[in-house]
């Protein structure tokens, strides 16, 4: 598979090391771990993305291909999380938000972190507010249009009853906060029917 | 004071922000002797009140400081901007100021705390004067004349800022591109100095932690994962589950666990019983138990015959009858009727304990139903979905299960906000008792009328068809009308349909027991009436016996010789009414198959068929119109469950074979089952969520299994077996065995033993401490519900408050925050010395409540606390410090003093 110098300088690896993917420490399974998430990402589009990338060339994929992976294209969401965690927000991907995207989503990354990011999912319409809108979407996205307007209005207003500690009727980062790390099961993921993991590589 | 720090920190470059920096500065106790792994370490932080939760665990708590600082840095906005755009640049800033700083503040600390006599004073009379006002009281702490000490210390701390920036770093909601950068910058400066200060060796320690860390976490869900996949069944249910709702799936839950209960009984029935038989017994056609009698023989490998389980079946180990009575049998000397006995005995034991146990078990879980948390909704809404479905059919089933988990949560919130007439609703729940009341009383006289009648007709010879057949004809007619009638004057009660479902288990219950005792009465008469005709084949048979043998020795003329003995197929023998019973129940057992089969297969299937195909010729839409599909009729099958179960616990007994039928049905079932309704039925018109305890079934099954322990009990201990067949045939009693196990096998002191232990004198006593134990333990069980419904309240009332508290008091709720944001850190900083000299000597105790009048927070009752324990006001002093108390800690004590 190459040695290391062909695709990242010593110091880029070092760098995204304590950077992002901290969890791994020592520095050769930190390099499996990156060629790995390289070649994923390679793999979505070679022609696009060049094998070396000492120079930090200037490379993105656009979302199609990013909402085609397995580990996306069941997920209601895909599109809110590739525009989240691109840096145009259109859901276009460097190399470095795909590796931002992966060590959010690692099962190590930290609560406050992935609940920051998912309040950033959630939020539709980016003005740093889950508002009514939001939360209707977010509830057509995971019931597939299933519910009656009755109910989703119902369930919206209960949510906002809910969570929302400072009566504005919308849910503030730290209402989201306040609401999700009491969450059962926000962070330890093991619920039964789970057998695929979205970090293969772990 | 407060002044000059300000100062400084404009000098630093960054005004605002300084007194967020300031803190978090003011807290970093003795830098030096901290590593890296610090941010694993770091003592508690002040935090605002309304603005961060505590956390509990230590990651959380390590990254929530790192946001707080992360905040504090960017002019403590009360709303944490996104951190990606444009901030790039001005963080670093932050980042540097703020690392220069904490190297300041936290040197200026160590000196307070080693040295600062003076500064202490000064500090206190600093506190004097804004005593009171929320300002920052914690720059005093920072009081520095810190450029008095060398560059090291300050550079050592800078290191240490850069290096928790490195290592916390993933921890920030960063794009990657910044914090490449943050991180370039802060490693060349570590590189540049660490060297000098030659540190950095922790490193590989935490790194081996990590890993193992990471390790176990993933070997945990590994395991976990291993042990779900070990679950039977678990997917199927699971999937059943997503489409029809958790009441469904509640009874599927039940069937998987009356499998695993069933699949003990079984082992114990084969292990002990029947495997022992087949394999050491004597074999088939050795002794008249074990053979056909001759008359039978020509037609008892008929398929119809067999299917009676008459025939060859009937002199199988699969009944009671075929049983020898030899005491031991095999080379192990196996005590195969004892065992018989005692393992009759103990399916019931096991039946019964597991029964308690899962009850109780279910009473721990909660057993409240619905869940009663705050935010049912919103985790609904924002944790549902499993971010690790990584295939189409998982999804598809996610979807369904979440539609209906809402479902099941709207349901019950509309019950929860209906409030109409409350006087009418009662007046129709009372009528609808009354009525169904009526109905169950009413088909219960039927019964007992019919079987009254049964009676007389069973003396009579001329019956017609009908007259034959009235009991099971009404049994069932009663069976197909009550139960829809039931559920038609439910819809009277309007109940929530989880307890309507209660409700209609109930009373359907009620109904069949009238059929349990319809059941138990023919079979006692049967019984009764085989023990008669026994009794007469017995003389009969010895008789025969003699007459044989008074032949032989007639025909030879030689009584010496010892006749042949009789082909086993011609003796005469009793008609063995264990046997009987056991044919009974194992029939019924078989046919109660085939109906629920039948039914599921012509009511469910047949009809989805017909709705299915029929729809395209039809006048009318059959989907959605009169036939539609059927749904899944709960109470019915909970009630076939137990009610078959309770067959099976007074059946097998006197057919050890039928554990091994009820086994493979119910494996069968589960299935067939899971597949027809899957295929055939439609989810109910309200997905209602299943109480988290099925207690209610487990109650049903408890009560089945004592109505079914005590005929069987009542067999065992007051009628005598059979005499020429089982493996109690010869003794009185059946559990004769027991004695003569006691009196043969065990030593001489233990049959004493036992005849003390049977003493009235000993039972009596016994008896009574029971009752006493029981009736305790319910007192205390009442205790302990009553000051858990007291916290609940308690608990509910503190939420309530809560959350006023945040709607209303913005304005106060500032006072608040800074308020607590300071007293925590009391027990950091040196206690607040006493003001200035004079205040010194008359009121020590007086003094700490006085230091800070405005705070009502715990950092003043922690001081007040110690200020009464010791009235000595050198003694005094946060608790964090007592272990060193003449040393530096506590210099503005120690100044009066001297």
């Amino acid at each position: 598979m190459g040695n290391k110098q062909t695709i990242f300088t010593a110091e880029q690896l070092d760098a995204y090391q304590v950077g992002s993917l901290c969890f791994v420490i020592n520095t050769s399974s930190l390099f499996i771990l990156i060629q790995k998430l390289f070649y994923r990402y390679r793999d979505l589009a070679p022609q696009l993305v060049p094998l070396d990338y000492t120079n930090h060339p200037d490379v993105k994929l656009p979302y199609e291909l990013i909402g085609s992976m397995p580990e996306l294209k069941d997920n209601p969401f895909r599109q809110r999380i590739a525009e989240v965690f691109s840096e145009d927000g259109e859901g276009n991907m460097t190399l470095d938000d795909f590796l931002d995207m992966f060590s959010v989503l690692s099962e190590m990354a930290p609560r406050d972190l992935k609940a920051y990011y998912a309040f950033k999912i959630y939020d539709f319409n980016s003005d740093d507010f889950i508002c009514k809108s939001d939360l209707e979407k977010t509830l057509n996205k995971l019931t597939r249009n299933e519910l009656t307007d009755d109910e989703v209005r119902m369930v919206c207003e209960k949510v906002i009853d809910e969570a929302d500690l400072d009566n504005d009727g919308r849910l503030s980062l730290e209402d989201f906060q306040h609401m999700i790390v009491r969450a059962p099961e926000f962070l330890s993921r093991r619920k039964p029917n789970n057998i695929t993991y979205i970090l293969i590589w772990f | 004071m407060d002044d000059g720090d300000n100062k400084k920190k404009k000098t630093n470059g960054r005004g605002a922000p300084g007194k967020g920096g300031g803190r978090a500065r003011g807290r970093r106790t003795s830098p030096v002797s901290e590593d890296e792994d610090d941010e694993e370490d770091t003592p508690p932080r002040p935090r605002r009140a309304g603005e961060r939760r505590r956390a509990a665990r230590k990651e959380g708590d390590e990254d929530e400081d790192d946001n707080k600082a992360s905040k504090k840095k960017r002019g403590g906005a009360a709303n944490r901007r996104r951190g990606g755009d444009g901030e790039g640049g001005d963080g670093k800033k932050g980042r540097k100021g703020r690392g220069k700083k904490g190297g300041k503040g936290g040197k200026g600390e160590e000196k307070g705390d080693s040295t600062g006599k003076e500064k202490d004073k000064d500090e206190d009379k600093d506190k004097k004067k804004k005593k009171g006002s929320s300002s920052d009281s914690n720059s005093g702490s920072e009081e520095e004349d810190s450029m008095s000490e060398g560059e090291m210390a300050r550079l050592m701390e800078e290191v240490e800022e850069k290096k928790k920036l490195i290592a916390t770093m993933r921890n920030k909601p960063w794009r990657m591109k910044r914090r490449l950068v943050l991180l370039k910058d802060a490693q060349q400066f570590v590189d540049k100095f660490e060297g000098a200060l030659g540190k950095g060796k922790g490193r590989k320690w935490f790194a081996y932690k990590v890993m193992m860390t990471k390790k176990w976490i993933k070997f945990q869900r590994d395991f976990d994962n291993f042990k779900t996949s070990c679950i039977p069944w678990e997917r199927k249910i699971k999937e059943v589950e997503s489409h029809f709702g958790s009441s469904v799936a509640s009874y599927f839950i039940f069937l998987r666990w009356m499998y695993g209960m069933n699949l003990v009984l079984f082992g114990f029935t084969f292990g002990l019983v029947v495997i022992p038989e087949v394999l050491m017994g004597l074999p088939y056609g050795s002794i008249p138990r074990k053979t056909v009698p001759r008359p039978e023989q020509d037609t008892a490998q008929d398929y119809s015959v067999l299917m009676d389980f008459n025939g060859y079946c009937k002199y199988s180990v699969l009944f009671y009858g075929y049983y020898n009575d030899q005491r031991t049998i095999g080379l192990l000397k196996f005590r195969l009727p004892l065992s018989y006995l005692l393992v009759g005995i103990g399916n019931f034991g096991y039946s019964l304990m597991l029964v308690i146990r899962t009850m109780a078990k279910n009473a721990d879980v909660g057993g409240g139903d619905g869940d009663e948390s705050e935010f049912t909704f919103a985790w609904k809404m924002f944790t549902s979905w499993d971010y690790l479905i990584g295939n189409a059919e998982t999804a598809d089933n996610k979807y369904a299960s979440i539609t209906t988990s809402f479902k099941e949560s709207i349901v019950d919130e509309q019950e929860n906000q209906k409030d109409e007439n409350i006087h009418l609703r009662r007046f129709l729940r009372v009528l609808a008792n009354f009525m169904i009341t009526c109905s169950l009383g009413g088909s219960g006289y039927l019964i007992y009328f019919v079987v009254k009648r049964s009676q007389e007709f069973a003396n009579r010879d001329d019956l017609s068809w009908y007259e034959k057949n009235e009991l099971e004809i009404i049994m069932s007619l009663l069976g197909l009308v009550c139960p829809p009638l039931f559920e038609t004057i439910a819809e009277l009660e309007d109940y929530h349909p989880r307890i309507a479902l209660k409700w209609q288990l109930g009373r359907i219950f009620a109904l069949f027991l009238g059929n349990l005792y319809t059941f138990l009465f023919a079979l006692f008469d049967e019984v009764n009436s085989k023990l008669e005709e026994e009794q007469d084949i017995k003389n009969n048979s010895i008789w025969i016996m003699k007459e044989y043998y008074a032949n032989f020795s007639r025909l030879t003329n030689d009584t010496e010789a010892t006749p042949p003995p009789m082909n086993p197929a011609d003796v005469i023998r009793g008609p063995c009414w264990e046997t009987a019973v056991g044919i009974e129940f194992v029939k019924l057992t078989v046919s109660d198959i085939q109906v629920t089969y039948l039914t599921i297969l012509i009511g469910d299937f047949a009809r989805a068929m017909i709705v299915r195909f029929l729809n395209y010729c039809w006048c009318w839409d059959l989907e959605a119109g009169f036939p539609s599909y059927g749904e899944f009729d709960i109470s019915g099958n909970v009630l076939g469950l137990v009610f078959n179960q309770g067959m099976i616990w007074m059946g097998a007994f006197y057919a050890p074979g039928l554990v091994g039928i009820n086994v493979l049905r119910l494996l069968s079932s589960m299935y067939y089952q899971c597949w027809a309704v899957m295929a055939t039925n439609v989810p109910h018109e309200r997905v209602f969520k299943a109480s988290k305890s099925n207690n209610f079934y487990m109650g049903l099954l408890l009560l089945v299994l004592f109505l079914s322990l005590l005929p069987v009990v009542y067999t065992i201990m007051s009628l005598p077996p059979s005499f020429d067949c089982g493996p109690f045939s010869g003794r009185l009693k059946m559990f004769d065995v027991i004695m003569e196990t006691i009196d043969l096998d065990l030593p001489a002191f233990m049959g004493t033993l036992f005849s003390y232990a049977a003493n009235p004198g000993l039972i009596i006593p016994a008896v009574l401490l029971m009752v006493l134990a029981i009736y305790y333990l319910n007192a205390v069980s009442e205790a302990y519900k009553n000051s858990n419904n007291e916290l609940k309240k308690k608990m509910q009332l503190a939420r309530d408050e809560e959350k006023n508290r945040r709607n209303n008091t913005d304005s106060t709720n500032q006072v608040m925050k800074d308020l607590e944001d300071l007293l925590p850190n009391r027990s950091f900083i040196p206690p607040p010395p006493p003001p200035p000299p004079k205040a010194e000597k008359p009121q020590p105790e007086a003094k700490p409540t006085k230091t800070k009048p405005g705070s009502a927070a715990k950092g003043v009752k922690v001081q007040k606390d110690v200020a009464l324990a010791s009235p000595n006001p050198n003694a005094r002093g946060p608790v964090s410090q007592a272990p060193t108390p003449r040393a530096g800690p506590r210099p503005g004590r120690g100044a009066p003093a001297n």
